[in-house]
């Protein structure tokens, strides 16, 4: 034996920790969001799952790197099986059916939805507008430009069936959720200034004084 | 509210195919799928059908070898048979029978044929495969140390874990929301989940960072 390992610096142990329990719970929480019954929403009382509200929020919340490792890790729990996509759905048929376009969508529309929050968060003014712009730019631009094209792709569709059939019916709802989750999400940035913002930000001069 | 049991799609079993390597069963379903959307994809008519009928014929098989419970692949057939009624009658009014066909034989065939992979594979040796195939990505230089294995065997176990945690964190939001008598109110479920999940998760990351378990 000779000197013992340096000791790493306790603040980088302690993000990594941070960093890995938030994918994680961000996961769990999509799960949970997918669900839980569906809420009966608006004078029609058509219900909406709220499994796209999670995933909205994985981004708004935690940023691109740890939005998209919470959604891949909430992807590859229901593709190894487990009933967790909404309506207690699980397993690889979904890559097969005719969804697999959004669910893969999720990714790169969650990085968007990210990028667009840190973004956001850098500003103390505007935080909301901002935070409905990013998720509408990722999490309803890039996941239905996703659902579009694996219609198009799986199902045989021709572009505009697929848009009228896949995209239109869905984005009042959607619509709806967005804004729902960029008022949660600015609610967590308040509770939490240094989830995102200041990671975003860094150390900025402002913020000392 | 209970939470719905997390029960995984794997049935036990013995046959070869329980026995096959889950990384081989995935690279065939994988193989499978991209010339099925490749050759109906470039539309050539009858090729496409046969093709489809070999696939579904291929996983009725698999499924009748394993024996699979008839309540899981009828859930996989009652789930898509709305989606296939849809698309069919739409070929059929708007573009062809055999068109409709095609659509309907390989969708069916398909996500048989995925679900035969889920019914015959262990949940976790799906997600060991997956793990396995990030794996080569933690030699990257920035994002590599997150993907360490053990990192990523790691977060999907918490997050399971987690599960639970959370389920309860909801149904105390909705009710406490039910009291105010805003059921109605998706923001007044959703914001106190959200805010006590993250809270929840920085106990959880400094508890694991206490104890070493991240570097």
């Amino acid at each position: 034996m000779t000197t013992p390992a340096p000791v790493e610096p306790a603040a980088t142990s302690r993000t990594a920790g941070r960093d890995v329990a938030l994918v994680s719970v961000f996961a769990a929480l999509i799960i949970v969001l997918a669900l839980v019954p569906a809420v009966p929403v608006g004078a029609a009382g058509v219900p909406i799952t709220l499994q796209s509200l999670g995933v909205l929020l994985a981004g708004l919340v935690l940023g691109p790197w740890r939005g998209v490792a919470a959604v891949a890790v909430y992807v590859a729990l229901g593709l190894a099986g487990l009933p967790v996509f909404a309506g207690g759905v699980g397993g690889l048929a979904v890559l097969a059916g005719p969804t697999v376009g959004y669910i893969i969508g999720w990714l790169p529309a969650t990085f968007v939805t990210g990028v667009g929050a840190a973004l956001v968060l850098r500003r103390r003014r505007g935080r909301l507008p901002g935070l409905i712009l990013a998720g509408a730019a990722g999490g309803v631009l890039v996941t239905y430009l996703g659902g579009w094209l694996g219609l198009q792709l799986v199902a045989g569709l021709d572009p505009l069936a697929a848009f009228l059939g896949g995209v239109l019916p869905f984005l009042p709802g959607d619509g709806l959720k967005l804004v729902v989750a960029a008022f949660v999400a600015a609610s967590v940035h308040r509770a939490f200034p240094d989830v995102l913002a200041r990671r975003a930000a860094g150390p900025l001069p402002a913020e000392a004084s | 509210m209970r939470r719905p049991a997390l029960v995984p799609a794997h049935r036990p079993g013995t046959t070869w195919l329980h026995r096959a390597p889950a990384g081989a069963k995935l690279a065939v379903l994988a193989v499978v799928a991209v010339v099925v959307v490749v050759v109906v994809t470039a539309r050539s008519g009858d090729v496409a059908l046969l093709l489809g009928a070999a696939v579904l014929v291929m996983a009725v098989l698999g499924h009748v070898a394993v024996r699979t419970p008839r309540r899981v692949w009828g859930g996989l057939v009652v789930r898509l048979a709305p989606v296939l009624v849809v698309l069919g009658v739409y070929q059929v009014v708007l573009g062809s029978p055999w068109r409709g066909a095609e659509v309907v034989l390989d969708l069916l065939g398909l996500v048989l044929l995925a679900g035969l992979v889920t019914v015959t594979t262990p949940t976790d040796r799906l997600l060991d495969t997956i793990t396995s195939l990030v794996a080569p990505l933690q030699h990257l230089p920035r994002l590599g140390p997150h993907l360490h294995p053990d990192r990523v065997a790691l977060t999907l176990a918490l997050a399971v874990r987690s599960v639970d945690v959370l389920w309860d964190v909801a149904v105390q939001a909705r009710d406490a929301a039910r009291a105010r008598g805003r059921s109605r109110d998706v923001r007044a479920l959703v914001t106190p989940t959200v805010v006590r999940a993250v809270g929840h998760a920085r106990a959880t990351g400094d508890a694991l960072a206490a104890r070493g378990l991240v570097d």
